[in-house]
């Protein structure tokens, strides 16, 4: 009672805070919600959906399998020595990952936009919770790719030598789920206040997967183009995935540097904007 | 009793918000919105009729809050009130983390959870055991705690049997009962309640306000409530603050803040002035004033329990008229009429007239009540006004009557009846 010490308080909410701060104590407070989230992203998607979880694998494959028909069969593009089935699911389940995650990300505000103005919770939450329920579709995608890849050495007699480079897999993924996020959120602080860049975002997405060796090997690309390739931050992520699981293309180390260097120039700058803009969003939707 | 201490402090808390910048989503406005600029012209999107309330026109910026200090104790029961615009949503949106404040600070002790909006976050193809542990998570609960009172929770809410359906298959009332389970349940030191009482059946109401002050007396914590309902506010708080135009206007306890409030209201509330436009001397007549009056005859905003009061109203007669009737008809704040008064037919001549309702006999329990008359001439109606006054009969009584049993929860009419028992065998 006597004690005249300065009295503790749990939360102080103040007008100020740091410009780059990543709050890891309140999302670490808050994992269960993120858990939760995760559940939900997984569970709600393909309720009364007969195959449920199958279209989780479907997809992939039925795109591979037009892909095939349409790029490999009928316009002939080339695949390098790997069968053009590997050669676009190994690209098309990277590239659904990043475009999947990048698209949901992005609509962090407005689609929470009511939650938000209602409850507090760290807001990274949500962003969070896509990129882990998307890495977990993507686990279940890389077993339906090892799975083909198995059936591809197995019974066809394809002749791939499996190297050490499938330690650098973690690493890969991190790339990948770190760009997507950092675009994610940058992108989703943008459109509370330019709408616009919901609709630029949409088809965006589309068209860059034209400037991933998703389609065409960069190798096969016309050295005049391939300049559109490399400055795409996920090109050297699908090359060395292709590396590492059917040992071509290019395990380019300047060019995964580059990657890593602008993953993390975008998560930071992705951070510090989505910071910003959730202190004060709620007074501008 | 342990001495209370501050669990919240709120010091020099403020606000702004700017008008001129109010974001309209699209590059377009804002391209629009600079080539406006650059020509010296107006802001083509900025918000129009918004309550400016200071420096009206001479500034872009409003001050939703200003200057707020005050303390809440462990504990209390602090009631929010003011009238719309006053900031309390704001001061709840500060309180809840929803946006930051301008300059200021609130400090906290203890986890506070804000209950805005039943069934935040609820997501509809989720069943009732899925959105109790996510509706929990986004409040702030861990799975853990959620999983230590989630037969409470269920139980609270009445769903047992639907526990394991999506919550879209639920009745809006099943699906209210449980979001307000599940944040009543919440493990929070602190709760920031706005407007969730008006949800759901009468009963399960109660029920709520039965909850929140046990939730407060027995555990111990601190809740803050903004609500509209004075009824309410009254039953369940113990503790008041009374916003006006964003400023603090006094503190203290809830009676005392409440008639603040009340007589902050009066000078609208019991002398109403009609506005009859443009045409009325064209209409054969009209009512001009409104007034609430006690049997001294002053005005009276707020009328305690009991006592007598009267309808008074001024009315303009134009032309002779041969058959004229006046009338004056009470009703709840929920429309139901108690009565209509007419005068008997008769003749009148231009001029001013005075008309007062008065009575004696009967007495109306707390609340508010519309006033609404009309003036007639062979009994077709010139000129109705409904709800133009309204009477507001307050809970706190000065009449020392023992005829008067109770004032609250016995019905519209408070006179007294009699039960008398007799033993027939």
């Amino acid at each position: 009672m006597n004690t005249k010490k300065e009295e503790q308080w749990d939360l102080i909410i103040k007008p100020r805070t740091p410009l780059f701060n990543l709050e890891l104590q309140e999302i670490w407070k808050y994992r269960d919600l993120l858990l939760l989230m995760v559940k939900r992203d997984l569970t709600t998607v393909y309720k009364q959906t007969i195959l449920g979880p199958l279209w989780f694998v479907l997809q992939p494959i039925l795109t591979t399998l037009i892909f095939t028909l349409i790029f490999g069969e009928i316009a002939g593009l080339p695949t390098g020595e790997i069968p053009a089935v590997l050669f676009y699911l190994s690209g098309l389940i990277i590239w659904n990952y990043f475009s999947e995650t990048l698209l949901s990300t992005s609509k962090t505000f407005t689609e929470n936009a009511a939650i938000f103005s209602k409850v507090y919770f760290p807001r990274l939450i949500m962003p969070l919770a896509k990129v882990i329920s998307g890495l977990l579709k993507f686990f279940i995608q890389l077993a339906l790719f090892l799975i083909v890849l198995a059936y591809f050495i197995f019974l066809k007699g394809l002749d791939i030598s499996l190297n050490g480079s499938f330690l650098i897999l973690p690493f890969l993924l991190l790339l990948m789920a770190g760009l997507a996020l950092g675009a994610g959120i940058l992108l989703s602080a943008l459109t509370t206040k330019y709408r616009d860049l919901i609709f630029l975002i949409n088809f965006g997405v589309q068209l860059m997967m034209y400037a991933t060796p998703v389609i065409i090997p960069l190798s096969d690309v016309p050295p005049r183009y391939q300049w559109f390739m490399t400055i795409n931050p996920m090109t050297p992520v699908i090359e060395t995935f292709r590396y590492i699981f059917l040992g071509t293309g290019t395990m380019d180390v300047s060019g995964l540097l580059y990657s890593f260097a602008f993953t993390t120039i975008l998560l930071f700058v992705g951070i510090i904007v989505f910071n910003k803009v959730e202190k004060s969003f709620i007074d501008t939707v | 009793m342990f001495p209370s201490q501050p669990v919240i402090k709120v010091e020099h808390l403020s606000k702004l918000y700017r008008l001129g910048q109010v974001s309209t989503g699209s590059i377009s406005h804002d391209l629009n919105r600079w080539w406006a600029h650059v020509r010296g012209k107006q802001d083509p999107y900025l918000t129009i009729g918004e309550p400016n309330r200071v420096g009206k026109g001479s500034s872009d910026y409003v001050w939703a809050l200003k200057d707020i200090d005050f303390e809440v104790q462990q504990g209390d029961i602090l009631g929010i009130i003011g009238k719309n615009g006053a900031g309390k949503s704001t001061l709840l949106k500060l309180l809840s983390r929803t946006t930051s404040p301008t300059q200021g600070s609130i400090k906290v002790k203890g986890r506070i959870a804000s209950l805005l909006e039943v069934g935040t976050g609820f997501h509809p193809e989720l069943t009732g055991r899925e959105n109790i542990y996510l509706n929990g998570a986004i409040l702030g609960m861990t799975q853990t705690e959620i999983k230590r009172k989630f037969d409470q929770i269920v139980d609270f809410a009445g769903v047992e049997r639907y526990i394991d359906t999506p919550v879209k298959r639920y009745s809006s009332g099943m699906y209210v009962r449980l979001a307000f389970a599940v944040a009543a349940h919440l493990e929070s030191e602190i709760l920031v309640i706005d407007e969730v009482l008006a949800v759901g059946d009468l009963e399960f109401q109660k029920k709520c306000m039965g909850k929140m002050g046990d939730v407060a007396n027995k555990e111990g914590k601190t809740i803050l409530f903004v609500s509209h309902n004075m009824q309410a506010i009254q039953k369940m708080c113990n503790k008041g603050l009374l916003l006006k135009n964003g400023l603090l206007s006094s503190q203290g306890s809830m009676e005392k803040i409440i008639q603040q409030y009340l007589s902050d209201a009066s000078p609208n509330q019991a002398n109403v002035k009609i506005e009859n436009g443009q045409s009325k001397e064209m209409m054969p007549g009209y009512a001009t004033d409104v007034q609430i009056i006690d049997e001294h005859q002053q005005l009276i905003p707020e009328i305690p329990v009991g006592k007598l009061w009267s309808v008074k109203v001024r009315y303009q007669i134009n032309t002779s008229l041969e058959s004229f009737v006046f009338a004056i008809g009470i009703s709840t704040e929920l429309d139901v009429a108690i009565r209509t008064v007419f005068t008997e037919p008769h003749k009148i001549g231009p001029g001013q007239y005075e008309a007062v309702l008065s009575y004696t006999d009967i007495m109306l329990s707390s609340g508010k009540y519309n006033i609404a008359i009309g003036l007639s001439n062979y009994e077709k109606t010139f000129a109705y006004y409904p709800d133009v006054a309204c009477v507001w009969i307050s809970d706190i009584s000065d009449v020392r009557d023992e005829k008067i049993v109770k004032t609250k929860a016995t019905g519209l009419i408070i006179n007294p009846l009699n039960i008398y028992v007799t033993k027939i065998s």
